[in-house]
């Protein structure tokens, strides 16, 4: 029997799904670019297909197959196939000045929530009850709503002090059936009550979208008879396995940029570097650190709704291919021609001047094409866009290499032309080889990781350290990743004011390759 | 709005605050925060709730005030990281209330902010929404700072009976203290018992007491700064004149020392021009807020005048704990109000309250 020692990575994003086969050394075999479809599945079909085909008789080797997709984030965006939620909250009457879905989009509100309720129980930063937990009060709202697909939970000071959601799981799952669908908070996001809670009842209303897109591939797998273990990505660039993507589909949300980091840099053969994916409309940087991508620790807005789970820190400028340049005023973008560039560039015979149309003027070859006469006008303009080109995407390498120009500049995606060869914020310039499926690399070679957080008194730091990283450990575990070889990448820690004695936050990331034997430990839904 | 001139202001006082005003109070009380003050996001969603809920807000001016109002200083205390997960309760601020009238032997008839900074500055609207009463056009600083000493009324002399505080249990605590800084040292301690987050209402003062001991016409100012960066082509311009500020300079952070200090932020920021300033090196000293601008060795500006960080392309403030390297920005300042430049404004709030050993020079804004 051959090894089988190939993965195949699946990248699902809104306008292309792109697909790759390594090998084990990490070779790119294969890769495909294809168009999105509607059901999702098709593309995932078609570009498997592809690949699997150009490997010809290879193919039996693929023991792993991993996507990385922005579908759960489309399905919020366009309001699509959302399961309804009945939320609870634990912590009255701390909080009941603010009832949960507070500034949510009313559409959205309307179609995920089934019902709320805010009921005593929870936890101070100490540990302390602020109430006695309402078990008479849960059931009682449960009991009373109409109808809903699942349940989330969220207590104050969950994410340190966990017992009391998991409590409340179990009560409900005693009460209404064991495969009742209860989503808890403390497995979603940081501290940050609203935040948090957002992002819980995203994750519980994505719970038939995710299923959707995990069957899709299972199914292509199985079409394609591999014997291949499947797996999601995950927004810090780990994956995690297929029922543990359907429980937590809102960890799939970020897992566009944070794969196409990844991707770049293994790529470029770069563990600390810039990553610049310049596309249509924008292009988007991120910096990679010992490998995986650096967090953001702001909120984000997803569809309308302020969520605090952790996604790559991704700085997002208006300058792609097709970003218009105004010849009267020399503004430039942030509008775009998006994929319409080949119709509408002046280089594609369109009216339209854009970047690409700069880059050209510059000398940067588009194969097989050339600029119509310009006006002095035009062409003025163009090459002013370029240096504002320059400029912004100097800045923007500035800020997040936070002035240390000696780190590389992986540049990755279809408008890589409009960066110049030398930026005076950045070292050297990268342009790997296959940096257009940088996405599908990055999904096909990612570890699997968890995360935990622990708020602890500063006395206790040790321990605190030492329980996060337990927990975080039996996540990746439950990710999928070798129980032998997990270990912790990444340990961070903030301290709390106003407390009675000092406080530490300690949150603590592990990862580890792919388990070989077995499968992950399954989560029930 | 961006070219209105400061004599027109007066004609713009704002007699009601709607929920459609609360994203430009948002904004326009983190540019006062001068760089602390927190955030207001969380604030502005309970507020504009509250507005649709009990309709428009009455804001009045001291000279408003008959002989029966009373007016109390309202604010959140305690660590952000802890206000973000344990939100305050429903009623709380009811509790507080009845508790200050049970106090006075009177109602309560209008509410205050004890800082216009930051989120201090938004809630008051929201609570004086749930409980019907009326918000005084004015607030206990005129910007944001770190002590509950350093308010407008201690600098002309009033006094402060008493402080209730609540927490999100229900518990209430009446503080009757020799002064604030007594108070400052009780309530954090209260604070710390409470589980780190608490609402307090302090200082009850009449139309008498008020006049001429709080910072008249900030919240109307946040309001009208807050639109006009909303409407602004160009937010930096628009914001200067509405301030009537300085920009003093553009350009991008270089240099960020930085660190958490017993619940403080604490250290300086560099920034370098670029543009027009290209060549100009200034250097903020912060510590929370933003507290000194140095040019070339020599302070342009110092605390209590105002100093505040903007982003450069949305005109939005930078609060000292989300500057980051490599930001493009500008630097504001503005003259303080007056009675932060007495003695006994100094005193309080003066360079040397804040340990550094400076005198002060008062800055003359964009008349300069």
């Amino acid at each position: 029997m051959s090894a089988r020692d190939l993965a195949l990575g699946v990248d699902v994003g809104g306008t292309n799904t792109d697909a790759v086969i390594l090998d084990g050394f990490g070779t790119v075999l294969a890769h495909t670019k294809r168009p999105t479809t509607d059901d999702v599945t098709g593309g995932i079909r078609a570009s498997i297909a592809e690949v699997l085909t150009a490997v010809g008789p290879e193919r039996h080797r693929v023991s792993r197959v991993m996507l990385g997709t922005t579908h759960a984030t489309n399905a919020i965006v366009q309001r699509r196939a959302l399961d309804r939620v009945a939320m609870i909250r634990l912590g009255a009457p701390a909080a009941t000045e603010f009832p949960p879905l507070t500034g949510w989009p009313q559409d959205l509100a309307e179609i995920v929530l089934s019902g709320s309720a805010m009921v005593g129980g929870g936890h101070m930063v100490d540990g302390t009850p602020i109430a006695p937990l309402d078990r008479d009060g849960i059931l009682r709202f449960v009991d009373g709503l109409d109808s809903f697909d699942a349940i989330a939970v969220a207590g104050i000071f969950s994410p340190s002090s966990p017992e009391q959601e998991l409590e409340v799981a179990e009560m409900l799952r005693d009460h209404l059936g064991q495969d009742t669908r209860v989503f808890l908070s403390q497995d979603i996001g940081p501290t940050g009550l609203l935040e948090r809670e957002n992002a819980t009842v995203l994750n519980a209303a994505l719970y038939s979208v995710a299923l959707a897109v995990t069957d899709a591939l299972v199914t292509v797998v199985a079409e394609q008879g591999l014997d291949a273990q499947t797996f999601f990505a995950q927004n810090d660039g780990t994956l995690m396995s297929l029922d543990y993507a359907a429980q937590y589909p809102v960890l799939t949300i970020g897992s566009g940029p944070a794969n196409s980091i990844r991707g770049a840099a293994y790529l470029s053969g770069h563990d600390n570097a810039i990553v610049v994916d310049v596309g249509g409309t924008t292009s988007d940087l991120g910096v990679v650190v010992g490998g995986f991508p650096r967090e953001s620790t702001l909120p984000r807005e997803i569809g309308g709704v302020r969520t605090n789970f952790r996604m790559p820190d991704v700085l997002s400028v208006g300058i792609g291919g097709g970003t218009i340049v105004d010849v009267v005023t020399g503004r430039v973008g942030p509008e775009s021609v998006g994929y319409r560039i080949d119709r509408e560039g002046l280089l594609f015979g369109g009216s339209t001047p854009t970047l690409t149309d700069a880059a050209a003027i510059a000398g940067s070859p588009v194969a097989g094409r050339r600029l119509p006469a310009l006006s002095p006008v035009t062409a003025a303009a163009l090459e002013q866009a370029l240096a504002f080109v320059t400029d912004r995407l100097d800045a923007a390498v500035e800020r997040l290499s936070l002035g240390k120009a000696d780190i590389p500049l992986v540049v990755v995606g279809g408008g890589g032309f409009l960066v110049p060869d030398r930026l005076p914020s950045a070292g050297e310039i990268l342009r790997p080889d296959h940096g257009g499926v940088a996405n599908a690399v990055g999904a096909a070679i990612s570890l699997a990781g968890g995360r935990a957080d622990q708020m602890a008194p500063m006395g206790d730091r040790e321990s605190a350290i030492e329980q996060a990283s337990e927990a975080a450990i039996a996540k990746a575990i439950q990710a999928g990743a070798d129980p032998l070889e997990v270990s912790i990448v990444e340990i961070l820690e903030t301290h709390v004011p106003y407390t009675a004695q000092p406080t530490v936050n300690v949150s603590v990331k592990a990862a580890g390759p792919l388990a070989r034997l077995g499968a992950a430990t399954p989560t029930t839904a | 709005m961006a070219q209105t001139s400061p004599a027109s202001h007066a004609a713009e006082r704002i007699s009601e605050v709607t929920a459609d005003d609360i994203a430009a109070l948002g904004i326009g009380t983190a540019i006062f925060g001068t760089g602390g003050g927190g955030e207001v996001y969380g604030a502005q969603t309970m507020v504009e709730r509250e507005l649709r809920t009990h309709g428009p807000v009455r804001l009045v001016s001291v000279d408003d005030l008959g002989p029966d109002d009373v007016v109390i200083l309202m604010s959140g205390i305690g660590a952000p990281t802890v206000g973000i997960e344990m939100l305050s309760s429903k009623g709380q601020i009811h509790a507080l209330l009845e508790e200050a009238e049970r106090l006075l032997g009177r109602p309560v008839t209008t509410l205050m902010a004890a800082e216009i900074g930051g989120s201090n500055g938004v809630r008051p609207i929201g609570w004086a929404a749930q409980l019907g009463l009326q918000v005084l056009d004015a607030d206990g600083m005129g910007r944001a700072f770190p002590d509950a000493a350093m308010v407008a009324m201690n600098a002309a002399g009033v006094h402060c009976d008493w402080a209730v505080q609540s927490d999100v249990v229900g518990n209430i605590t009446v503080m009757k203290t020799v002064d604030l800084h007594w108070l400052e040292r009780h309530a954090r301690a209260l604070t710390v018992a409470s589980g780190s987050i608490c609402i307090g209402a302090h200082y009850p003062m009449t139309a008498e007491t008020v006049r001429g001991a709080v910072i008249e016409g900030t919240v109307s100012a946040a309001i009208r700064v807050g639109h006009a960066l909303l409407g602004a082509s160009d937010p930096v311009a628009a914001i200067a004149a509405e301030l009537d500020a300085k920009v003093l300079m553009s350009g991008k952070i270089t240099d960020l020392d930085r660190r958490t200090v017993g619940g403080f932020v604490r250290g300086s920021v560099t920034i370098t021009g670029i543009g027009d300033d290209r060549g100009r090196l200034q250097r903020l000293e912060l510590q929370n807020e933003n507290l000194l601008v140095l040019e070339d060795g020599e302070v342009l500006v110092s605390v209590p005048d105002l100093i505040t960080i903007i982003d450069t392309e949305t005109g939005h403030a930078i609060t000292t704990e989300m500057l980051r390297f490599g930001q493009r920005v500008s630097v504001l300042a503005w003259p303080c109000d007056p009675v932060w430049r007495t003695p006994r404004g100094l005193e309080l709030a003066g360079p040397a309250a804040f340990g550094y050993d400076l005198p002060y020079i008062p800055f003359e804004g964009a008349a300069r």
